[in-house]
């Protein structure tokens, strides 16, 4: 594993309004590394997130000031424009998200074809890459116009990584990408996770302690907008260095 | 403990079933009540549609399809043909759609999903305020602001410059097909506004999240995200106000010509279905002149009835899926 560090994180605060939802949060990823995000309800993870793809200021009187660097690249320079840094980092939602209207094939070509591929073969072939990549392809191969919404909940989180994928970002957040799933997808998925980080660096948030220690190399603690720990994953759940740290994962937490 | 608590219990549970089945009553009187009132309304459309008939039966008999494809409409010399007014009715609506429909469509895409807040309410208040100002008000801006400005300034210019075509050309007077048209596409525009707006509402933020995170601009999101999954639902917005349009009587009427003829220059009078119904009814000559009237508002009844069915249709369609 490349240890030098792809995605760095420098003082952000994240704000709805005028309640501050990020306190002021620095932490750094290695290439091809999975960090898992965790802490209660609220403690805002998924506005943490959604500021690593600057996703965050879409929401009305949301905004967010800090650095992010991702590939030595602050993406919250005025001069980048969010739209080409959210080519680069794709997202996975809670809840599954294809374009309804859109075909399975077509779901997973958008984001190629947002971007200005247009020839056919070249779609095809990173649409059947993708799927395979997603452990969708056997499932759908045969059904490919069918639309997107015709999947199972499962499938469908698994169209949706597989459209996330299809761009070739070169990091992956997923926002509890499981916590609608039955324990069978969720087993694919977080299988499917130890091979996507060969290719992307991943960064998950999850409520599921278990899949945190399964999946993830480095693990954040949030509570209530702050940082509380971050370090190897073994390290957080075996020996937390804070006493909230280790009331939370113990499940004592207030 | 258990003992005391059980009885208590049990109490309870019956004066919960006795008010439900007293609140089950209630409920099936109402449903009654709604249900007979649902059937009245049915049966009073199918009266309406009776006596039209009726009226019409006259006109019917004598003319038969002649009185739909005949161009000629004389009361003086008793002959009916309302093709001219037909042709009135859907050129006027026509324009008016054309107008109307990429206006209103791409306001509520801007005031929903581009506009603060403040400016979306306020210009969604002001466009849905368009459709409370009475018919009659339009008609006479038509005449006292519209066709003059028409005629002294737009119908020139189209002449001069866009005369080579067949639309454009001959004389003018302000009044005509096209102040028709243009007044009905005002009139029209609250109708397929708000429904495209509350369609676009319906669409989960999830969806356009989805479009932002793969790198789509604000307008593509747009496209992807919020047109492609409503078109139906546009389209029978548009019908819905197609429908208004056909079928809108006093401001037309105003500001139209009333004159009977189909001309290829939407610059030339012509008259509607709703139009000639109105300016004939009060001093109709004769019988057959009076039955040819109920005719075409029979006829009128028949296509907007058929129109709206189609709209209502799109856009159950569309909140389905
Ligand atoms: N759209 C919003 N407007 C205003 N405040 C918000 C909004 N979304 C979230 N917040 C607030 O920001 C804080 C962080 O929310 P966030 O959604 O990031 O929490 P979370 O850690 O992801 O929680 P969960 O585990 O329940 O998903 C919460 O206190 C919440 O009330
Ligand atoms: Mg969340």
């Amino acid at each position: 594993m490349n240890t030098k560090a792809i995605l760095e994180v420098k003082d952000l605060h994240a704000w709805f309004g005028n309640t501050e939802a990020v306190k002021g949060v620095s932490l750094s990823a290695a290439y091809n590394a999975v960090t898992a995000i965790i802490g209660p309800s609220g403690c805002g993870k998924s506005t943490f997130i959604r500021c690593l793809n600057r996703l965050h200021e879409e929401l009305p009187g949301a905004y967010a000031t800090g650095h992010v660097l991702i590939e030595n690249i602050d993406i919250y320079d005025k001069k980048v424009d969010p739209v080409s840094i959210r080519r680069k980092v794709g997202m996975v939602f809670q809840k599954p998200n294809p374009f309804p209207s859109l075909s399975i094939f077509d779901n997973v070509v958008a984001g190629l074809k947002l971007a200005g591929v247009k020839r056919q073969s070249t779609l095809k072939e990173i649409a059947e890459q993708s799927l395979l990549s997603a452990a969708l392809w056997s499932e759908v191969k045969d059904k490919l116009h069918a639309p997107g919404t015709s999947l199972s909940g499962g499938q469908q989180q698994r169209l949706c990584i597989a459209r996330a994928l299809a761009v070739e970002p070169t990091v992956l957040l997923m926002d509890e990408p499981t916590s609608a799933l039955d324990p069978i997808s969720t087993a694919k998925i977080e299988e499917l996770m130890t091979e996507l980080r060969k290719k992307v660096t991943i960064v998950i948030v999850t409520h599921n302690m278990q899949q945190a220690a399964r999946i993830s190399d480095q693990t954040a603690f949030f509570l209530s907008g702050e940082l509380i720990e971050f370090g190897e994953t073994s390290q957080v759940f075996t020996a937390p260095q804070k006493e909230q740290t280790e009331r939370y994962i113990t499940g004592r937490f207030g | 403990m258990q003992s005391t608590w059980y009885p208590i219990n049990m109490s309870r549970f019956k004066i919960r079933r006795r008010s439900r089945r007293e609140a089950h009553l209630g409920d099936l009187v109402f449903s009654y009540l709604l249900r007979l009132l649902s059937l009245g309304l049915a049966l009073l459309l199918l009266m309406i549609g009776f006596f039209l008939f009726r009226g019409a039966f006259a006109s019917i008999s004598r003319f038969g399809w002649d009185f739909i494809t005949g161009s000629v409409w004389d009361p003086v010399q008793e002959i009916f043909g309302s093709a001219p007014v037909l042709y009135g009715t859907l050129v006027s609506s026509l324009i008016a759609v054309i107008i109307a429909a990429p206006l209103s469509v791409g306001i509520a895409l801007f005031l929903n999903e581009l506009a603060p807040p403040l400016i979306s309410r306020s210009i969604g208040f002001l466009i849905e305020m368009l459709a409370a100002i009475p018919s009659v008000v339009y008609g006479l801006w038509g005449i006292f602001v519209l066709a003059p400005s028409l005629r002294t300034r737009v119908e020139p210019a189209l002449v001069k410059y866009l005369g080579w075509i067949p639309l454009f050309s001959g004389p003018f007077y302000g009044v005509g097909m096209l102040a028709a048209g243009l007044i009905l596409s005002i009139m029209i525009i609250p109708t397929i506004f708000s429904l495209s707006r509350e369609i676009f509402r319906t669409i989960p933020m999830a969806q356009r999240e989805a479009a932002l995170a793969l790198g789509a601009t604000r307008w593509e999101m747009m496209k992807i995200s919020v047109l492609r999954s409503s078109k139906s639902g546009i389209g029978g917005a548009i019908i819905l106000g197609l429908g208004r349009a056909l079928g809108e009587t006093m401001a037309v009427t105003m500001v139209i010509g009333n004159r009977a003829e189909i001309s290829a220059s939407l610059l030339a009078p012509a008259q509607t279905m709703a139009s000639v119904i109105a300016n004939e009814y009060a001093e109709a000559s004769n019988d057959i002149h009076l039955s040819s009237l109920i005719e075409i508002g029979f006829l009128l009844f028949v296509v907007t009835f058929i129109i709206n069915g189609f709209a209502r249709i799109f856009i159950l369609r569309e909140s389905k899926s």
